[in-house]
């Protein structure tokens, strides 16, 4: 069975598909929908941002993501929007685009659909849009305008209801098992249950998982990849659990940054601005807790703090599963913990202490939409003025997200002072033997990190420390 | 303020939006890669060096010609005229043809059924390089005495000797980085073959008459043989004026050689690699001045990174020149120009074109003259503006019409910026982590192409029997405002609504031999040309007008309400009725040529510039001294577009060309690695800035002035000027990074960009006294 979506409630069946065609490349080559635009096919511009709804109980999620890394299988079953579907049916603007066309808000007008669908989507309530009108789109850029007339448009807009039923009588009817094909040899397959997943997984122990594609897309559209098999996970809804425990918070892996963002702030306050700091609203609308993981990459933002907060990662394969603590799974640049058949399944988030001494911090050439230097996380207990716990750990520092060990070493046992934490600062140098490459030197690395525990210290004192808190 | 010119009718401007913007934002406006694809159509990718510099030995494309999809491969010699797409110099080849000069550069061209199996048959070339010695860095192109051409010097009296004389004396260097222009549509042609070897390209160019004349000769065309097309850019800043013909030329070879029509969408990545940037600086100073920080003598050096061929860089540089003093007047000065032939991807034009890094050079020196003595750096900028006795450019261009003292202290009350000085400095006082820092930086920006003869435009106008008009003109929209405002300018001619006013896309088979849409000129230039066109049609209706009604021609007059003829009054279609049956021509053309400039590139004198736009801001910070993360928290512009042709597009030109200028001197840093290669290729790598950087208190008020000279409307240009009002963001951060040693006289060694990293790095060398 191939991928059907909705589109402006039209049913469109593709009973063939290339799983890595992109939905961007779809729109606008073979619909002719060049509303949406390619500014850079790699989900960092957001010019080719469209909304995609999903059902989830009786209503409808929408969703604004970058096109231009979704690949075709990832909309198998949902409903779509893009810039064309606003105009009503009398040929009149939709409100976002009638205040945008009368605010100076477009220049030479390339990035304006994107903004249009990101706003747009604020304005319906889409997930992860209540936040403040820049929040929304930071995934979207403009050389032009210099944001201004933009955020004027966005801050004037009132929600707008919409009437829902047809959609979801739509994706009702569109609703059903996973879906599966052949193209050129290659297979592909979207299933539906975490069972059906470790089952193919047993049988195509070599096939490449995609969820968000929010990286795997880069090898396609940047790097001209073959995956090979691929087997899409994004969809797996016993995958994307959210399950808020008194002791901890446990996230299915097909969670995504979005969906889990307020979860993550109620844990602690700095795990949610990092969160909010992951890419783009688009990125975190497709990006999945448990992908951000599962690609062991060194510069991933979730795992260094994920360590610090003492996470556990529990993988499943057709055999049952097993738990680790979440530092054990990353073994070296390029290889994890990950046999061969198994799948991450979920990561389980132990609540900090009352009391417990939190600091997480992402150090990036730009606050919003960037690639941590640098991402430092640190977890301390504290009792009677002496530290009894500690966990450091760091992105961007080693070919893993990594542990200090020397630095907690010098913290644990020791009174929490500046003198301690200057010593655990100086440990770092024997911790961390960090690159120099595009994103920062070695140098910076390391004492940008070590100033990170000065940093704290002087929190605690009620220093303020933070340029994203000072005003004009 | 100008004294009005009776005789010219100056109309307060109404804010039109954009007249794209209803298409804008439904999706409807249509770029380049827009438009429908015939079956047929062709797609294209450059297969690319991996080698700065090298002669090329051998290349084996056999498994490019048989990868999937692929229908054609072309190397150099499969060009029929001349191999160039160079602006100028005649340097710049299509495809590489025996050596090359920098990594990316265009060595074959693919064209296959679709772009991914372009790009992926691209890849498979097997190339045999002889490695050359290459220079990457401006050093390495200093050592090996690399040059696009010889040092040039502009100087007046004799710096040496003032600098012997001068009370205080400072020497200085620091850098500046270059910045890549990430428009959001990237490099785009289509060409279509017509008959008899004709051809039509659509390709997003600022400088469509250049496109077409360099595909002309090198397919042994005539220009009339070939058309190229505009509608509009999603985006340029100087990155399409000549880095498009490169993409326009390849489909242009390949819809001559195959007969098919053939597209060359570039991917982001490439684009990046493959087309140029600002030019990187470096600066050296020497700085003789009084105890007030007056300004007596000045040694200035500017070294810039060109690339690997000429492009625009001369007429770069030298802007950067005719821009160091700024708004300063230098008595004894001598500013050396050294323009350094490196291995990387050839520097371009770029908003500002050179301005921004002389700017920014003489701003840097005031603010270390000013750290030395000690004194608030405003202070010594207003002790050091032109005035009255003081008003002759090095370049012996007087400064006739000088509003930057006005500016500078309308904005320093209105933005209070002593108070705000205060408190920052009691900010300072009661924070160990966060430093704040202000600053105040006024911008005085000529007008005009220094290259004289590219200040000449054409229009084209023709009012139809129904009343309704067209206009053409040699200009090209980018998002800029230009077409608006043309049409405004067309409109009220005739004194009909705009939407009377059809705007079409630029064509070299309309107006013909155009400049560029660059030098921020384009309102100037190619607004008098259509006013001169509407004018022409006007005055023809006018004398048809007169002798029908048996009138003077004085008792004809266009209203908005009808046109008014003896005591009758006729819609504007009536009257153009009336004339086509009276067998009137309703179709003109218009010309203009910029009036009194002239200037010597010899010696560096003369008057290169029309007339001046200037504007100020205010910029605060706050910086991280633990991180060197920073906020810009606040800006307030006061900005002159003399009697705005459209104050919403203005003041739209003055805020992105801000946040540019902000992204240039923060977070837009371009790393090439010791071989030549550029790692910043990819907005994942190369942040320009979003949402959040543009400052939570932002504010723009245009300056209540009119040009002096008599321009279209006596409006200025506004294009490039507002992007160096950014260097206050710079000023503001190097004092922040002081605030940390707030005892020590001296400007910390601060480096634009000036990021995290760079501004850890000279808060360690400011307190270590580096």
């Amino acid at each position: 069975m191939g991928v059907r979506f909705l589109l402006d409630g039209q049913r469109v069946d593709l009973p063939e598909v290339d799983p890595t065609a992109t939905l961007l490349d779809h729109l606008r080559y073979t619909l002719r929908r060049t509303g949406t635009k390619e500014g850079c096919a790699e989900g960092d511009c957001g010019a080719c941002t469209v909304l995609v709804g999903a059902l989830e109980g009786e209503a409808v999620a929408w969703r604004a993501v970058n096109a231009c890394i979704q690949f075709l299988p990832m909309v198998n079953g949902k409903a779509l929007m893009t810039v064309e579907s606003l105009k009503d049916a009398g040929g009149a603007l939709c409100p976002v685009q009638e205040v945008m066309a009368a605010n100076g808000s477009s220049q030479c007008g390339f990035c304006t659909p994107g903004f249009v669908m990101s706003l747009h989507g604020r304005s319906i309530g889409a997930r992860g849009c209540d936040l403040p009108v820049a929040d929304v789109i930071a995934g979207n850029l403009c050389r032009c305008t210099g944001y201004g007339p933009i955020l004027e448009a966005g801050e004037g807009l009132a929600p707008a209801a919409r009437d829902e039923a047809a959609v979801i009588a739509g994706l009702q009817a569109i609703a059903g098992e996973g879906a599966s094909g052949t193209w050129q040899g290659r297979r592909w397959f979207s299933p539906r249950t975490a069972q059906e997943l470790a089952a193919l997984l047993a049988e195509h122990p070599e096939a490449r998982l995609v969820a968000g594609a929010t990286d795997v897309g880069l090898w396609v559209t940047k790097g001209l990849r073959d995956l090979g098999a691929v087997i899409f996970i994004a969809d797996i809804a016993d995958l994307a659990r959210i399950e808020e425990g008194e002791a901890a918070l446990t996230l299915g892996a097909a969670v995504r940054y979005a969906d889990a963002h307020a979860a993550m702030a109620r844990l602690h306050p700095e795990l949610g601005e990092l969160v909010r700091r992951i890419g783009g609203l688009q990125v975190r609308n497709a990006a999945t807790v448990g992908g951000n993981i599962a690609n062991g990459s060194p510069i991933g933002d979730g795992p260094p703090a994920l360590i610090a907060l003492g996470a556990e990662l529990t993988l499943r394969s057709i055999d049952g599963r097993r738990t680790m603590p979440l530092e054990d799974y990353f073994l070296a640049y390029g290889r994890q913990d990950r046999r061969a058949g198994e799948f991450v399944e979920s990561i389980r988030i132990p609540r900090p202490a009352a009391g417990a001494v939190v600091h997480i911090a992402k150090l990036s050439r730009r606050f919003d939409s960037d690639i941590s230097a640098v991402c430092g996380a640190f977890a301390l207990t504290i009792a009677q003025g002496t530290i009894t716990a500690a966990r450091v750990a760091f992105g961007g520092m080693a070919a893993t997200p990594k542990r200090a060990a020397a630095c907690e070493a010098a913290l644990v046992g020791r009174r929490f002072d500046e003198a301690t934490l200057a010593a655990a600062a100086e440990a770092l140098k024997s911790d961390f033997a960090p690159l120099s490459d595009v994103r920062g030197s070695a140098a910076y690395r390391l004492e940008a990190a070590a100033n990170l525990l000065r940093r704290l210290w002087l929190r605690e004192q009620g220093t303020a420390i933070s340029v994203l808190e000072v005003e004009a | 303020m100008a004294e009005r010119d009776p005789a010219w009718k100056v109309l307060p401007k109404p804010s039109h939006p954009h007249d794209s913007a209803r298409l804008h934002v439904s999706g409807e406006a249509r770029y380049a890669d827009d438009v429908g694809e015939p079956a047929d159509m062709l797609h294209l990718a450059f297969g690319q060096s991996t080698e700065a510099r090298a002669r090329i030995m051998a290349m084996d494309l056999g498994d490019v010609r048989a990868a999937p999809g692929v229908v054609a491969v072309f190397t150099a010699a499969d060009i029929p005229g001349a191999n160039d797409v160079s602006p100028v110099a005649g340097d710049d080849r299509l495809l590489a043809d025996g050596e090359v000069l920098c990594h990316g550069q265009a060595l074959f061209l693919v064209a296959a059924t679709s772009q991914r199996a372009a790009r992926a048959a691209a890849r498979l070339g097997k190339v045999a390089y002889a490695p050359l010695p290459a220079a990457i860095t401006i050093a390495e192109a200093r050592a090996a005495d690399a040059h696009i051409e010889p040092v040039q010097r502009m100087a007046r009296g004799d710096a040496t000797a003032a600098l012997e004389t001068a009370p205080h004396r400072l020497a200085g260097r620091f850098a500046m980085g270059g910045q890549d222009h990430f428009y959001l549509e990237g490099q785009v042609a289509v060409a279509t073959p017509g008959e008899d070897g004709q051809i039509h390209v659509l390709s997003s160019t600022q400088h469509p008459s250049e496109v077409q004349h360099l595909i002309a000769h090198m397919l042994h065309l005539s220009s009339a043989d070939v058309t190229l097309e505009v509608r509009r850019m999603g985006g340029a800043f100087g990155g399409k004026e000549t880095q498009a013909a490169l993409f326009a030329a390849a489909a242009a070879l390949v819809a001559h050689r195959t007969g098919r029509p053939a597209k060359f969408r570039c991917d982001r990545d490439d684009d990046m690699v493959m087309t140029g940037k600002r030019h990187e600086f470096e600066v050296d100073y020497e700085v003789g001045f009084d105890g007030e920080g007056r300004l007596l003598a000045l040694s200035l050096h500017l070294a810039s990174r060109c690339g690997a061929t000429v492009d625009l860089s001369p007429a770069i540089n030298d802007r950067a020149m005719f821009h160091a003093d700024n708004c300063y007047y230098l008595p004894d000065v001598a500013v050396i120009s050294e323009r350094l032939k490196t291995n990387t991807v050839s520097a371009t034009a770029f908003r500002g074109f050179g301005g921004p890094q002389g700017m920014l050079a003489i701003e840097r020196v005031i603010d270390a003259v000013a750290a030395h003595l000690g004194l608030d750096p405003l202070d010594v900028r207003v002790a050091n503006l032109y005035g009255p006795g003081r008003e002759t450019t090095p370049y012996e261009m007087v400064v006739a019409d000088n509003v930057a003292p006005q500016i500078v202290a309308r904005l320093r009350e209105t933005a209070r910026y002593d108070e705000r000085a205060r408190a920052v400095a009691a900010f300072n006082a009661a924070n160990p982590v966060l430093k704040k820092g202000i600053a105040l930086t006024p911008v005085k920006f000529g007008i005009s192409f220094t290259t004289t003869h590219l200040n000449q435009a054409g229009a084209l106008v023709h009012l139809y029997a129904d009343g309704s008009i067209q206009v053409n003109h040699g200009g090209t929209e980018m998002g800029q405002g230009l077409y608006v405002k043309v049409a405004q300018v067309v409109a009220d001619v005739f004194a009909v609504p705009l939407e009377t006013v059809r705007i079409t896309a630029t064509r070299t088979d309309k107006v013909p031999n155009t400049s560029a849409t660059a030098a921020s000129s384009g309102a100037d230039l190619n607004g008098m040309a259509a006013y001169n066109a509407a004018t022409a049609i006007r005055e023809r209706l006018t004398a048809f007008l007169a002798r029908t009604y048996g009138v003077a021609e004085g008792a004809v007059h266009f209203t908005p309400g009808g046109v008014l003829v003896g005591g009758e009054t006729l819609t504007f279609g009536q009257v153009a009725r009336k004339a086509h049956i009276g067998r009137i021509s309703l179709s003109a053309t218009g010309y203009y040529a910029t009036p009194g400039i002239e200037y010597d590139r010899s010696v560096f004198k003369g008057r290169p510039f029309y007339y001046f736009a200037y504007g100020a801001a205010v910029s605060e910070v706050v910086i991280d001294t633990l991180t060197g993360e920073h906020r810009v928290l606040a800006v307030d512009i006061l900005h002159d577009v003399g009697r705005s042709l459209n104050p919403v597009i203005d003041v739209g030109q003055i805020e992105g060309g801000f946040l540019q200028g902000q992204g240039w001197l923060t977070t837009e840093e371009l790393v090439y690695d010791e071989r030549g290669r550029l790692l910043t290729h990819s907005p994942a790598t190369y942040k320009i800035p979003t949402a959040s950087d543009r400052a939570k208190h932002f504010t723009v008020t245009l300056w209540d002035g009119e040009n002096a000279e008599p321009t279209i409307n006596r409006s200025k240009a506004v294009g490039e000027p507002p992007f160096m009002l950014a260097i206050s963001v710079f000023s503001a951060l190097n004092r922040a990074v002081a605030a940390t040693a707030p005892d020590r006289r001296a400007i910390p060694p601060l480096d634009a960009p000036a990021t995290p990293e760079r501004i850890l790095s000279a808060i360690a060398g400011h307190r270590g006294g580096a």
